[in-house]
């Protein structure tokens, strides 16, 4: 079966890989906006703690013998109780002046953080196994389906969706919206926002983890692998706006499939296919898609 | 007046003897970046707006030039020209688009676009993809002046330098640059004032890539190539980081802030030579590769510690005293 004069099978194959990287958009988009909810800031060093995420799992496995699995439970803690260091020691003394000061130290820590990873590791690739339970492909009809691939699709639209769901529909949630809408009031009705508001970055940050413990098998683990990554991550949040959660896990996801099927139609634009698509919804709808003018 | 108008005077004279006892490689370069700061500090300094995709624009000039003096052999001062409106058409497409957002949002924005521009320059057929544009001509300047020649070429960009500072000092002195200032300080009122705010963010965006994009066009010529690294979103931030260090918003911090962090990455493998020799600690000798990370540290201490920069914190000082 054809469309277009392309096979089936590979659009499916390009669909699975627009999903894939979709997941990692949303992922990302996601743990941005809920720190731009209750911080205010834009968290560039979101790329650089997924990086540090995927170097962790491969220490992990080289150094100590910690398997994919555990990895994928210990490294999202650590990275995000290093988050919460970070905010408790250098982002509070910012939350009083021009939000722009909070993006130029987050770029900060990216370069240290990337010069740390880059003077031991160099800026070349290490591998990382996949783990065995997920090797190999299965075989449905019209395409071979890479089982690890299938298996980071659906571990990311779960913890995206759990993350909605406890934003969304649960008592913590709403102190989080809350404390989103106004958190002086929050803190008049006896919440304790600093300790909120640490623990939120934490989680943001414990996301790009996870998603980089996803993508180390996937791509190669280096240093630069998250700040590649971080700047179409910032078009997909333009693109989607962040006052949505799901808003931000619909566009991540979409944005990657677009991204796939360029590849197949016009692949000299997939590179730059997502800016693009944000310049025309900027001129269209600069509000973004799921954005509110504020 | 006066006092300050001596202080330009005795600057101008010590840049133009300063060939003689400093390297004029380093000295362009450094008046190059002291360029592209100064322009960049146009926007986040007077109009408040963050960009963080100047890259672009710097390395849009440093291509177009590269290319017109190396393959199409025209004359110099079109290389540089063409590079200068290159920019600006650059900077009038990116900034139609980024002020149609304010705060973060603008800074995304320019960073995403000029993603953008680094792969187009990556894919492009005449840039030359990961190689750049190598081996590009200096010529001569109105078909006299024999560029290749390090003084002559020293006094040609000290010229650019000097002119387009003057430019960027008589536009922040003038009434356009109080409205500029006005935006900056609360935009909300310079629209009830009857300012079309869009308008002036506008006009400052497409006068502060020109300039980049001028930077760009005299690195190439003094340096001979333009590569990706020019486009880089490192250089992007690299740039913000001169004007942080030397003073956001004031006429001569972009200028020392440039001359710092270009001598921090010149001389640091340097420094960490004499100071492993000094204290015999190994790791010392590996620093000029850990520009990256002290960029990085330098960073993190301006915002938190130091928001005025050198030139801030001296004015602040002498007001008080």
């Amino acid at each position: 079966m054809e469309i277009f004069g392309i096979p089936w099978s590979l659009m499916l194959s390009q669909l699975l890989l627009g999903l894939v990287n979709g997941s990692f958009y949303a992922m990302m988009s996601l743990g941005l906006a809920v720190i731009f909810g209750l911080l205010n800031i834009i968290n560039f060093a979101h790329g650089a703690l997924f990086m540090m995420g995927a170097f962790f799992a491969w220490m992990g496995l080289n150094y100590f013998g910690i398997n994919y699995w555990f990895a994928l439970l210990i490294v999202p803690v650590v990275v995000g109780v290093f988050g919460i260091l970070i905010e408790r020691s250098m982002l509070r003394w910012l939350y009083k002046l021009d939000h722009l000061y909070g993006l130029l130290l987050t770029f900060g820590i990216t370069l240290l953080l990337e010069g740390v990873f880059r003077s031991f590791y160099g800026v070349s690739g290490q591998p990382y196994q996949v783990p065995a339970l997920l090797s190999g492909a299965t075989d449905v009809g019209a395409l071979t389906l890479p089982n690890y691939r299938a298996w980071v699709v659906v571990a990311s639209l779960t913890v995206c969706f759990a993350t909605w769901f406890v934003i969304e529909r649960t008592k913590i949630g709403s102190y989080l919206r809350a404390g989103t809408e106004n958190p002086k009031m929050v803190e008049a009705f006896g919440i304790n926002v600093p300790v909120m508001v640490s623990l939120t970055y934490g989680f943001g940050v414990a996301l790009a983890a996870f998603a980089g413990v996803l993508a180390a098998p996937i791509m190669q683990v280096s240093s630069l692998m998250g700040s590649n990554l971080i700047i179409v991550v910032f078009a997909v949040v333009v693109i989607g706006g962040m006052g949505s959660i799901m808003g931000s896990i619909l566009t991540g996801l979409g944005l990657g499939v677009i991204e796939g099927f360029t590849r197949v139609f016009y692949p000299e634009l997939s590179a730059t296919v997502v800016f693009i698509l944000m310049g025309i919804v900027l001129l269209i709808r600069p509000a973004g898609l799921f954005g509110k003018e504020k | 007046m006066t006092n300050s108008r001596v202080g330009y005077s005795i600057a101008l004279a010590a840049l133009i003897a300063a060939p003689f006892f400093i390297y004029p490689i380093f000295l362009m370069n450094v008046m190059c970046f002291a360029l592209f700061a100064s322009a960049f500090n146009l926007l986040i300094g007077y109009t408040g707006l963050l960009s963080f995709g100047h890259a672009a624009l710097f390395g849009s000039g440093a291509y177009i030039t590269g290319h017109i003096l190396s393959k199409m052999g025209l004359p110099v001062e079109f290389g540089i020209l063409l590079g200068t409106a290159t920019g600006a058409a650059i900077g009038l497409v990116m900034g139609l688009l980024a002020i149609r957002r304010t705060g973060i949002y603008f800074t995304m924005i320019t960073l995403a676009l000029a993603q953008m521009m680094y792969f187009i320059c990556l894919q492009a057929p005449f840039t030359g993809g990961e190689d750049g544009l190598q081996g590009v001509p200096r010529g001569k300047l109105l078909g006299v002046v024999n560029l290749s020649s390090d003084l002559n070429m020293y006094y040609v960009v000290l010229a650019i330098a000097v002119g387009s500072f003057a430019l960027i000092m008589r536009t922040v002195h003038s009434p356009f640059g109080r409205v500029m200032k006005a935006i900056k300080e609360n935009e909300p009122r310079a629209i009830s004032l009857g300012y079309d705010v869009n308008k002036y963010k506008l006009m400052a965006f497409v006068m502060s890539a020109a300039l980049s994009g001028l930077a760009g066009s005299t690195k190439t010529l003094v340096f001979g190539f333009a590569t990706l690294t020019d486009v880089h979103w490192h250089l992007s931030g690299l740039v913000v980081l001169m004007t942080l260090v030397g003073g956001l918003g004031t006429l001569l911090g972009p200028i020392v802030g440039a001359l710092i962090i270009i001598a921090l990455e010149n001389k640091l493998g340097d420094l960490g030579n004499w100071l492993a020799a000094a204290t015999s600690i190994e790791w010392f000798k590996s620093m000029g590769e850990s520009v990256t990370m002290l960029t990085g540290l330098i960073f993190i201490i301006c915002v938190l510690a130091f928001r005025r920069g050198i030139v801030g914190e001296i004015a602040v000082f002498f007001k008080r005293s």
